[in-house]
């Protein structure tokens, strides 16, 4: 195996394009490490993108946030700007692992990992954050569109993801997210469920409700977000949340969870989920 | 072997060091650099025996590549005591039974120290917290947490003197 550190990321994409072997970006590496440890993974080339100044760096501008794809969980819970405009999406990267992993551990890693209970995808997919994928060209893909299921993504050969963007937050907004483990830490989601929402004039205007490890990939759910849309959350407004969520999943039986019991639980955390996003909303 | 030449700091001290592209941090500190402060427990970052800082961010060295520590700067546990004098928290993991086969007690130490240096008067919750990702399988955690709580107090009222 070669081990590369580009500076740039013109630099990392040839490096990649150029590899007729197998190649593989390196981020955090929580996960990829361990897949190299456990001889899952026979890599060629290793391309480190923590030295690249631009994927390590946190930008909020009047569209958004745009967040590196080297920025690990320690650091984004350090930034106070992104804390109050997304609390959703830091609070789910920062739930995946200890204090150690979080050193290293980034969002666009999580992406790309693809693995179906990645914590920090539902909340990303809540927020409507996108992706900037650079190969040839540069694209910007919605965060949904990244997994296509467990362990695959829509990135081509020779692509990567640069950085994560957030949109600015609307006035009247709230985002969460809540998984449920059958611990209280380190363990892998059994449901997770981020929610984001606008009101206007205390009803909800603008919704986004995503379910992670009950499918094959994360979903985007709709018909949930269409059953709190024009509504002030009210109990009819909630049971209708969790029937719509319910009935999207299409989970596995595993050590964590059977299928009856991960449908049942992603409608109660998607209530849950709500309230908290209607509250940060400033709804009562 | 193509091995990577790596230029870094380790404790303060500079080292430098060849290594195989796919070879980890733990590996080159324990089989390059004779630092056997650091433990592999599992190997996946599970376990946190091998916890170090790298740029004063904690980690687990069995998920970082010697390669990636060029011109970065790594504390490890040798790096705790001055001289023949004990860092307060591993005179207080002595002196509150803090530990018994030893194994998980570097990474513990280490793991300590960045939250201490972080946050000098932790709540129990909160050290709980910081240390969840720290595996200990023979004294349990009551006297450690017991022991990161002492040495906090220690560490306040040296740098009270101060």
């Amino acid at each position: 195996m070669r081990y590369e550190s580009p500076t740039t990321t013109k630099e990392a994409v040839s490096l990649l394009a150029k590899e007729k072997g197998k190649a593989f970006v390196l981020a955090g590496g929580t996960d990829l490490l361990v897949r190299l440890r456990m001889d899952m993974i026979d890599p060629d080339l290793m391309v480190d993108i923590k030295r690249i100044p631009a994927m390590m760096e946190i930008k909020k501008s009047a569209t958004g946030f745009k967040i590196g794809a080297g920025v690990s969980g320690a650091n984004l819970g350090k930034n106070k700007a992104l804390v109050k405009a997304w609390p959703g999406v830091v609070e789910a990267a920062n739930l995946i692992g200890s204090d150690q992993v979080q050193g290293r551990c980034t969002m666009a890693g999580n992406l790309c990992n693809a693995s179906p209970a990645a914590d920090s995808v539902p909340a990303m997919i809540a927020a409507g954050a996108k992706a900037i994928v650079v190969g040839k060209k540069r694209r910007t893909v919605a965060v949904e569109d990244v997994i296509t299921g467990p362990g695959q993504t829509s990135l081509a050969k020779g692509e990567l993801i640069e950085a994560i963007t957030l949109p600015a937050r609307p006035a009247k907004s709230g985002d969460a997210y809540l998984r449920f483990i059958p611990r209280t830490e380190m363990d892998i989601a059994v449901v997770g469920v981020g929610i984001s929402l606008t009101l206007s004039k205390g009803v909800i205007a603008k919704a986004r409700v995503s379910l992670g490890a009950v499918a094959p990939t994360p979903l985007l759910v709709k018909a949930a977000a269409k059953a709190i849309i024009g509504t002030k959350l009210d109990d009819d407004a909630l049971e209708a949340l969790a029937e719509a969520c319910s009935a999207a999943c299409n989970p596995i039986d595993d050590k964590r969870g059977t299928i009856e019991y991960r449908k049942r639980i992603a409608g109660v955390l998607a209530k849950r989920t709500a309230k908290i996003a209607y509250e940060r909303a400033g709804g009562k | 072997m193509s091995g990577v030449h790596v230029t870094t700091t380790i404790n303060d001290d500079p080292i430098e060091y060849v290594c195989p592209a796919d070879e980890s941090l733990l590996d080159v500190l324990r089989d390059r650099l004779g630092l056997m402060g650091a433990k592999e427990g599992c190997g996946t970052g599970d376990c946190g025996a091998c916890s170090i800082t790298l740029d004063g961010q904690l980690v687990c060295s069995c998920l970082v590549l010697g390669a990636e520590a060029e011109g970065r700067s790594i504390t490890t546990v040798e790096g705790m005591a001055s001289g023949e004098k004990l860092h307060p928290l591993q005179k207080q993991f002595i002196d509150n039974a803090a530990l018994q086969c030893g194994i998980c007690t570097p990474g513990f130490l280490v793991a300590s120290k960045a939250l201490l240096d972080e946050n000098p008067d932790p709540t129990e919750t909160e050290i709980r917290y910081a240390l969840a990702g720290n595996l200990c399988r023979c004294t349990g955690y009551d006297k450690i947490v017991k022991a990161v709580q002492a040495a906090a107090k220690d560490l306040r009222k040296q740098n009270k003197k101060k």
